[in-house]
């Protein structure tokens, strides 16, 4: 029990230490921002004043290793301070604006992700208990095409065929704050079958990939020679020493929900935080950037982390060593 | 064990059988009509060299072949069925539960993410629908007859907590759960030390003749056939050779090719007297993990010029460790080395280009000794341009020489190793060690993965090349044959420490250390009775 | 200890493999890939002699004009040609996301190969960096460097090359790592070779079919990438054509149902589908996984 404790306790204490390595990654890149950003933001045609003044709300006159240890400080307390969009008087905070679009992510990535989950596993499972068959060849193509095709691609298609010659569902996604959860299905349904496609071939290959790998292993073959059946051998010998690296791409797939998903963001004009961190590049509005880059590295590591985890939790050389 | 053959019917008859495996340009007949007959309760020694087929049949007993391989024709009738023409379902229906297999490597046949019961009485519960506590109990009380301790213990334990002689010994019981009537070992002890081997094949020759099992034992050594099996039939290129009763087939073989496989374990080499010393290694310690684990303790060896010392000990003794210590891949915690009485640095780094190539090492397994991407002329050549700056048709010239040196010529020049056979790739790698005129030659184990046959000409060749080049060898081995036909002395390695050394005859004739004497007594003689007589010393 | 055979023919998987071989296993995928890859590579090569009109050129003052003769696929917003536009982008999109994709592979390669041969607190050292990196989903670490220094061409190579060069480093080092565990490396280790004859001479010719794969995955996956960025405006910048931006500027006109926005996203997802079955079918050759019972 002590070993796994350590190790477990490793994996945590490493990732902590690679997120504050971000984060300084993510604080110094913008401090490299070219001199005359400030006139980028204000417009052209902004006074010296202004200009000053804009640097000192900013803190560019303090030194750098101050001002990281501030925005440090208040990102674990959950403030991220302003947005450059924020004017005397008219203060617009960082997690104003990115508290909502976080939520509206989580939304549509956990209903994806209950749909999508555990159908590409099933999937994967059969392409594996059927291989080279008709069925695993049709499936292969076209999760090869899926994967293939740019996230947009499938989604104009889907709108061109859903919601323009067939009117089934909307286009345009919207969301408001006290949305019943039947209007909020009805809203979110093209972007979720759109993500469900996109993520499902990935996890269905892969998971088909991990199932194979070890059914050339030697104790799968002893298995065959003891007369156990094709299905036994894959859910009771070969799934479960495949478990970490379908976990693994699992965690690869959520993390893409939750941080990749700004192209079906665009698309459907729906308000999640990948917009947020578009509209912040464009306009170069920093704290809103910094803010953005860091919840995405949080979520990253931390299903990284329970992905780890699982490989661990599923390798008895680790659980029960000699 | 059966008194009378003629009166027990027959309960396995492959008639003809014809086995293809795939190769990039088509299919390639490796079993061509193989026929045999066996009854119940008698058991069937395979022997034959690697690629002779053995493994290949001994599937096709139970109507299986590995992937890239088919069944091209003939019968595998069990019990007046012919396997080959079952349905899927009702062939599965017999594995396991009729006839069962035990694998070469047990460590590689239980599936590492469940428990050891678990495993063993899986067909049983599945197959036959016993009941769970029935089905373990009944295991139990196998792991007990198969001499296991700790049953309830190990039981629970997973496979990777366990040794591999108690685990081959699980897996013999795993495949007796079902009480079947026929067993297929396929080289089950070759992977063990040689005093683990002795229980292990106790423990199956005494389940097998308890229960009444047929059994077809494969292996390639001959030792350990005559111990286990009532009749010896000997394959080559998937023919049948030859068949007798096993007394019959070991004081008067027939053919040209048993013959000699027999001969090479009669092979002698009179040990000659040591002149000066070449390489001295004094009071050696040596560390894994950080001092954690000690693996060599106060090793000291004398090594004589242009002499074959053997190092010989079983896994765990230190013999590599040692090696590599020698050759600076290991830097030492104390001691120190002595090459033609100079002080040797510890580690490779801080060797000149003259110390390393005056001390070359061969590797056990040419498959990962010689990268699959070069060619024979650049693999051979290689330590020319380094030590001796040859190049052009000076390099071309001496790599043919050296070609010829090994037996090989230099046709096989433009040859990748994917192309070679094992004996031919272990060739390479001799040639390769000498391009570089070395003063001493560890060979690691490179004998071990060879067929004898094969392993007796390389060691031919290794003499010869001594006479010539009087080069030193440290042979490296764990098999007492090879040692008492290549050596001049000898040093016997147990956990760490040196027990014994010094030349040949007086290390191998009694008075022994009792380490010495025990790995002596555990190598098996071709003879029926070794066993029964080891056995009853023992009691 | 396994025994090697004394006879070749039973060493299936070793013998060398001849073009005929190779050719002979072909799959009607693949050939379909290859055909795919082959055509784009020609568009891209000769675009300028194929296109009929100019990439900037505008040629008509009826902007989404319909299909004619004249304009094969009608025009876009400014009355430039669609076709035209569609086969100059061809030639940008390859040619920016190869230069991208070579960035990744000799960065990507040559770290990843050297950090396994040496091992220790070198390959510790460069994990952890290469970690931090990578905990950083690749998409939001350019986006943050583009919103530093802007998106030029010369930019978006280097950034989307040094981006991917971490997948690239942990898939040498990993494959890598199988290789230097080989007696044959350690053989060199005590011959005295350099470093750079080790990575280059005795571990990467063994993991080039790994490499192939990778390096046709990633070139897509480089595609899709600058497809992703044009489309939200921080790719490529106009005039330049590019189909990602292209599916952008002609987005509205999906609610009329009009397929124009669908054909440059089309042109794109042709390009990466015979890629990958190309390299799907490399995979499955190389790993040689056949029919089982």
């Amino acid at each position: 029990m002590h070993a796994i404790l350590t190790t477990i306790f490793e994996r945590l204490a490493m990732a902590v230490l690679t997120l504050l390595i971000v984060s300084v990654l993510i604080f110094s890149s913008v401090a490299l921002l070219p001199g005359d950003f400030a006139k980028a933001v204000l417009g052209q045609s902004a006074t010296p004043a202004t200009v000053i003044a804009f640097e000192q709300q900013i803190g560019l006159d303090r030194p750098a290793t101050e001002r990281y240890f501030d925005w440090l400080a208040g990102a674990v307390r959950g403030d991220f301070g302003n947005s450059f969009a924020s004017r005397p008087g008219a203060e617009r905070r960082v997690v104003d604006i990115i508290g909502p679009r976080l939520r509206n992510t989580l939304t549509l990535a956990g209903l994806t992700a209950a749909i999508a989950i555990p159908l590409a596993i099933s999937l994967g499972l059969l392409a594996a208990l059927w291989r080279n068959s008709w069925y695993d060849r049709i499936i292969n193509a076209a999760t090869l095409t899926t994967i293939s095709v740019p996230e947009f691609f499938v989604a104009y298609v889907l709108i061109l065929l859903l919601a323009v010659k067939f009117p089934v569902f909307r286009s345009l996604s919207t969301v408001r704050p006290n949305m019943g959860m039947v209007e909020t299905v009805e809203n979110l349904a093209l972007p979720v079958l759109t993500l469900t496609l996109v993520i499902i071939a990935h996890m269905m290959r892969m998971t088909r990939a991990a199932i194979i790998g070890v059914l050339g292993s030697p104790y799968v073959e002893m298995a065959k020679l003891k007369g156990v059946s094709p299905l036994k051998i894959v859910l009771r010998h070969a799934l479960p020493n495949a478990l970490a690296p379908i976990a693994s791409v699992v965690a690869f797939n959520l993390a893409y929900l939750i941080v990749g998903a700004v192209i079906i963001e665009v698309v459907f004009v729906y308000p999640g935080i990948g917009q947020a961190l578009v509209d912040a590049v464009r306009t170069r509005d920093v704290p809103v950037v910094q803010a953005c880059a860091l919840l995405f590295a949080l979520t990253y590591i931390f299903l990284n982390l329970i992905a780890d985890l699982i490989a661990i939790g599923t390798n008895p050389r680790l659980m029960h060593p000699r | 064990m059966i008194i009378d053959p003629k009166a027990q019917e027959v309960l396995l008859n492959i008639i003809d059988l014809q086995i293809e495996a795939e190769a990039d340009d088509g299919w390639h007949p490796i079993v061509n009509g193989l026929s045999l007959t066996l009854r119940r309760g008698e058991v069937l020694g395979l022997i034959g060299e690697s690629g002779a087929g053995k493994s290949t049949i001994g599937l096709a007993s139970m109507g299986f072949t590995r992937p890239g391989c088919r069944i091209a024709g003939g019968q595998v009738i069990f019990n007046g069925s012919d396997l080959l023409k079952l349905p899927k379902r009702q062939l599965r229906s017999f594995r396991g539960t009729r006839i069962a297999y035990v694998a070469q490597s047990a460590a590689m046949a239980f599936n590492p993410a469940r428990r050891i019961l678990d495993q063993t009485v899986e067909t049983a519960v599945n197959d036959m629908a016993r009941p769970r506590k029935e089905a373990n109990a009944n295991a139990l009380d196998l792991f007990r007859e198969l001499q296991l301790p700790d049953v309830e213990q190990l039981a629970h334990r997973y496979p990777h907590q366990v040794s591999g002689g108690q685990l081959q010994r699980a897996m013999t019981a795993m495949a007796m759960s079902c009480r079947p009537e026929l067993i297929i070992f396929d080289e089950p002890t070759t992977a063990l030390d040689v005093t683990t081997q002795v229980e292990v094949l106790a423990a199956i020759r005494k389940v097998v003749a308890e229960h009444n099992t047929a059994a077809i034992y494969i292996t390639h050594d001959l030792a350990v056939v005559s111990q286990m099996a009532d009749r010896v039939m000997v394959l080559r290129h998937g023919k049948e050779v030859e068949q007798a009763p096993t007394r019959e087939m070991l004081s008067s073989p027939r053919d040209a090719y048993t013959k000699s496989l027999w001969s090479v374990r009669q092979m002698h080499k009179p040990a000659e007297p040591r002149q000066d010393v070449v390489l001295e290694i004094r009071n050696i310690d040596a560390t894994y993990g950080r001092g954690a684990i000690k693996v060599l303790d106060n090793v000291s060896v004398s090594v004589p010029r242009g002499r074959t010392l053997a190092i010989v000990g079983e896994s765990g003794s230190g013999k590599s460790t040692l090696a590599r210590v020698v050759t600076g891949l290991l830097g030492p915690s104390a001691g120190n080395i002595l090459f033609n009485g100079v002080a040797l640095p510890p580690v490779l780094k801080s060797r000149t280009s003259e110390q390393l190539r005056q001390i070359q090492l061969v590797y056990q397994s040419a498959d990962t000794a010689l990268n699959p991407r070069q060619r024979v002329r650049d693999l051979v050549g290689r330590r020319l341009e380094l030590y001796f700056g040859m190049a052009g048709r000076e390099k071309e010239r001496r790599v043919g020489e050296l070609l010829d040196m090994v037996e090989l010529g230099s046709r096989y020049v433009d040859r990748f190793p994917g192309e070679l056979s094992g004996g031919q790739k272990q060739r390479i790698s001799l040639a390769r060690a000498l391009a570089a005129k070395p003063e001493l030659m560890i060979c690691d184990e490179i004998t071990s993965a060879l067929d004898q046959i094969v392993q007796g000409e390389i060691l031919k060749l290794l003499t010869r090349l001594q006479r010539a080049t009087n080069v030193t060898y440290m042979f490296i081995t764990h098999d007492i044959a090879t040692v008492k036909t290549i050596s001049d002395e000898v040093v016997v390695m147990n956990r760490g420490k040196v027990v014994q050394q010094g030349p040949k005859d007086s290390v191998l004739s009694p008075p022994y250390p009792d380490y010495t004497e025990r790995l002596l007594r555990s190598v098996p003689e071709i003879d029926p009775d070794w066993l029964n007589r080891l056995l009853a010393a023992r009691q | 200890m396994k025994i090697l055979s004394e006879h070749p023919a039973t060493n299936l998987k070793r013998s060398s493999k001849t073009i005929a071989v190779i050719l002979r296993r072909a799959t009607p995928s693949a050939w379909f890939g290859a055909a795919i890859i082959f055509l784009y590579v020609l568009v891209a090569i000769f675009a300028s002699h194929i296109a009929p009109y100019g990439e900037t050129e505008v040629v008509s003052s009826v902007p989404y004009g319909p299909w004619t003769q004249q304009t094969f696929l009608g025009t876009d917003q400014l009355g430039r040609d669609v076709f035209s536009r569609l086969i100059f982008g061809a030639r940008n999109t390859i040619g920016i996301s190869l230069a991208a994709t070579m960035i990744t592979f000799v960065v990507g390669v040559s770290l990843g190969i050297t950090a396994a041969v040496l091992g220790g607190s070198v390959d510790m050292v460069v994990s952890r960096i290469v970690d931090a990196i990578m905990a950083l989903p690749q998409l939001v670490v350019i986006l943050v460097m583009l919103s530093v220094v802007g998106s030029s061409v010369f930019n978006l190579i280097i950034l989307i090359g040094i981006a991917g060069a971490t997948n690239v480093f942990r898939l040498a080092r990993s494959v890598s790592l199988n290789v230097t565990v080989m007696d044959y490396v350690e053989d060199a280790r005590m011959r005295g070779e350099s470093l750079v004859w080790i990575v280059f001479r005795e571990v990467l010719p063994n993991i080039l079919p790994t490499l192939v794969a990778e390096f046709g995955m990633r070139f897509c996956f480089v595609v899709l990438t600058i497809s992703a960025l044009s489309f939200l405006g921080l790719g490529i910048q106009p005039p330049t054509a590019d189909w990602g931006a292209m599916v952008r500027e002609s987005a509205t006109l999906i609610s009329y149902g009009d397929v124009t926005p669908l054909l440059p996203a089309a042109a794109i997802a042709v390009l990466a589908i015979g890629v990958n079955f190309v390299v799907d079918w490399f995979l499955h050759c190389a790993s040689g996984l056949r029919d089982d019972h």
